[in-house]
């Protein structure tokens, strides 16, 4: 060891050119609606809902200009149709008399009446099955002195399921039968039953019939569906209205009154939150800002207007606000929301208020002599957007579930204005024989409150700071 | 402790006076008036019915006898039900609508605080995203639809048993009140499970669970001890306002089952503006709401012995 501290110098070092750049440490700066919406687009459901929340705007602004049919058309010929894939029907000329079949060869009564008869054979469709008349003959069975004709929707199990009891011929020999009755093109179960001339033989035959579609020519041109009756067209088929949601009691177009409904629904839904919630931000802001005793009594107010029964208010402002003759009755419902409702969103903007307004920056700006309309337009309000945005999305929901409320038990909007909760009251009434009419409007409200709910979910979790403050 | 009672009580009286008056003035700007639903009486007749109600008497004049009346309790004689007192409407049907908001209330409290707490056990697992699921169908759907089901459901099962075991509209028996209370709780109670959820989910993570747990205590004892009793609270905070809203709410309810509650009698008035049924049943049900908030608000400091200190 000579040299027992080794002293490095400038010789001993190698300059290394740098070819890598500086790492980058800082990440693009981000404005809070920035990073909220990032955080949004991270929420699945948040993004389906804001799809279902555009298709519902779709559905309702430029729907009605692409589905141009009349809500307001009443067709007492289509009343409560199920939803269906469009229908065609073959023209027919005029209903003309049919005299029916008898034999003469056959005789009226029997000679002598027995226990039982055979059932009867050779049920037949007499010419093809229309929409407009099924007629049935059959061949006549010994011993009986006239028939039942029976219809039914399905196939019969056993003598006591015959279904509905269309008719009766009196005489063995009078063996055909004419159904006019509401027919529509589905599969019906025809059943005939001998009778001694009062009572039943206990034995019947069943025949399937399928009924074709049609429509007479004078029919339609009553509703349109060709121009004028050149005499011609007897035969030809053609497209009956085309009703994808089907109707309603009224034979209204469903879809078209569902986009109507919506238009009425989701302009409360959408506006009445807007307006309080701009009110509230006022009312709220100004309490907050300025604290002390007008604070005291702007707040004791808003208390008062909490206090109020909402739903018994709400009935009881909009008969105040009135409803002339002709009108739909939204803006008093309109009104009535609003009035009621403002003082929710006034309390938390006054909370945030309260604490925005002891942070730094507020201070600092009113030292540069900020007035307080500045101070409270362009500081705080915009850093309590995030609340706001939030309640705006959960207040929607609560108004379309009021109307909707408010609708059913007939206190709504005033008929012939469809909203989705009118139609729910008009649906639940036929509930048991077309639940579609109840169920159409039903889902789009669920659909439409579901969707404003799991937004406003995402909504408050991309706006929380407590959130973020957590990762 | 009795102090803030009597202050709060106070203020109560205050507020059911400013829902008396807010009543009084959302009345009167209805167009026309109570006697114009009878037939068209002389004006003698009319001018007698007019001083037998206090109708001659100017709106001020009407309103200082309105409130001399209400702190006599006397809510006066209802003009479509005749001789009937508004006192006894109120008595009669207040009732029903009372057992039917506490069925309901009792029905999604337990309901909602244990499905709440369940799910934040099961956090993200099977159970969890069942009910969660379960929840938001119950918040999005309206009650009406779920009343009508509600009905439809209890046809098919008086059907399938072949005679009428739950009856499907009405009232009387346990057995009436049943799907309706079902019904009119379904709502709060999503609600209440998701509040329950998100508050315990919070609590879990708490030091003091961690202490508790590092102590040796058996999990059902946490459960209850530490868990529910902290994390129930802000559900007792709810639970006021969703008392309101479910005794108001009531109406839907009330109309599809065909129940004989107040909420019927109310619309009926609103629509034949019969001044003293409107006037009766809203400061009641406002001076009722007022009560049950306060009493949640007292019961709270009970609970949770940090509030009392403050």
């Amino acid at each position: 060891m000579t040299d027992a501290t080794f002293t490095p110098g400038t010789e001993d070092f190698v300059h290394v050119d740098s070819n890598v750049s500086v790492e980058q440490i800082s990440r693009p700066s981000l404005s809070y609606w920035q990073d909220a919406w990032i955080r949004l687009k991270k929420n699945t459901r948040a993004i389906i809902s804001l799809y279902i929340v555009l298709a519902l705007a779709f559905f309702t602004l430029p729907g009605p200009l692409i589905w141009q049919v009349d809500p307001t058309l009443q067709d007492l010929n289509q009343i409560s149709q199920s939803p269906s894939w469009p229908k065609n029907a073959v023209l027919v000329g005029p209903y003309s008399h049919w005299n029916g079949v008898t034999i003469p060869s056959f005789p009226v009564e029997p000679e002598e009446y027995a226990e039982s008869v055979e059932p009867v054979t050779g049920l037949r469709p007499y010419e093809k099955p229309t929409t407009q008349q099924v007629r049935l003959i059959w061949d006549p069975a010994k011993g009986a002195a006239g028939y039942n004709i029976y219809r039914n929707q399905r196939p019969p199990e056993n003598f006591n399921d015959l279904g509905l009891p269309l008719g009766t011929t009196y005489g063995g020999n009078e063996v055909s039968y004419e159904d006019r009755l509401s027919l529509e093109s589905r599969p019906y179960y025809y059943s005939i039953v001998p009778t001694d001339g009062y009572d039943e033989y206990e034995t019947y035959t069943v025949l399937n019939v399928t009924p074709q579609m049609t429509i007479t020519v004078t029919e339609a041109v009553d509703r349109g569906l060709i121009p004028v009756d050149d005499g011609l067209q007897v035969g030809r088929e053609i497209q009956l209205e085309f009703h994808p949601f089907g109707t309603d009691y009224l034979g209204r177009d469903m879809l078209a009154r569902l986009m109507q409904g919506a238009r009425v629904s989701l302009f409360i839904g959408i506006v009445a939150p807007f307006i309080y919630v701009i009110i509230g931000i006022i009312y709220g802001g100004t309490a907050g800002y300025f604290g002390g005793r007008l604070d005291a009594f702007l707040m004791r107010f808003a208390d008062f207007v909490v206090a109020l029964p909402f739903l018994l208010f709400m009935i009881l402002f909009k008969i105040a606000f009135g409803i002339g003759p002709g009108e739909s009755g939204v803006l008093p419902m309109l009104l009535a929301l609003i009035l009621l409702l403002w003082p929710a969103t006034a309390r938390l903007v006054r909370g945030q208020v309260l604490q925005i307004r002891e942070k730094g920056y507020i201070e600092a700006a009113r030292l540069l002599g900020a007035k307080p309309y500045y101070l409270i337009l362009r500081h705080i309000i915009p850093n309590t957007m995030g609340v706001i945005l939030v309640t705006l999305t959960f207040a929607v929901p609560a108004a379309i579930f009021t109307e909707a409320f408010l609708s059913f038990i007939g206190m709504g909007v005033a008929p012939p204005t469809p909203s989705w909760g009118s139609m729910c009251n008009e649906g639940v009434k036929t509930m048991l024989s077309h639940p579609h009419e109840l169920i159409f409007p039903a889902v789009f409200i669920s659909i439409t409150v579901l969707a404003f709910n799991l937004l406003g979910d995402g909504l408050t979790e991309a706006l929380d700071s407590r959130m973020r403050s957590r990762e | 402790m009795l102090q803030y009672t009597l202050k709060r009580l106070l203020a109560g009286v205050v507020t059911v006076w400013f829902i008396a008056t807010a009543t009084f003035i959302a009345m009167h700007m209805v167009p026309g008036d109570p006697l114009m639903n009878d037939k068209a009486v002389s004006a003698e007749i009319r001018k007698n019915l007019e001083q037998k109600y206090g109708l001659d008497k100017s709106v001020p004049q009407q309103y200082v006898i309105f409130l001399g009346n209400m702190l006599k309790g006397d809510f006066g004689i209802s003009f479509t039900q005749q001789n009937r007192r508004v006192n006894d409407i109120i008595r009669d049907h207040f009732p029903v609508s009372a057992t039917l908001g506490i069925l309901a209330i009792l029905f999604a409290a337990t309901g909602g605080v244990l499905w709440g707490a369940l799910t934040a056990l099961y956090r993200n697992r099977t159970p969890d995203i069942v009910i969660m699921f379960l929840v938001i169908l119950g918040i999005s759907v309206p009650s009406f639809v779920f009343a009508a089901l509600g009905q439809l459901l209890l046809v098919n099962i008086n059907s399938f048993v072949g005679r009428s075991v739950i009856p499907v509209a009405g009232w009387g028996t346990i057995l009436h009140m049943l799907m309706p209370s079902l019904v009119l709780g379904l709502g709060t109670m999503a609600l209440l499970t998701r509040l329950m959820r998100s508050s315990m989910l919070e609590v879990i993570n708490e030091d003091y669970i961690k202490t508790a747990r590092a102590k040796g205590l058996s999990p059902v004892r946490i459960f209850f001890k530490h868990q529910l009793r902290n994390a129930i609270l802000p559900v007792i905070t709810i639970l006021g306002p969703q008392i309101a809203a479910i005794t108001t709410g009531g109406f839907v309810v009330e109309l599809v089952f065909a129940i004989p509650g107040l909420g019927r009698y109310f619309v009926q008035a609103v629509q034949q503006l019969d001044y003293t049924v409107i006037m009766g049943t809203t400061v009641f049900y406002g001076a009722f709401l007022v009560l049950m908030v306060i009493i949640v608000d007292i019961l709270y400091g009970f609970i949770d012995p940090r509030v009392r200190l403050q």
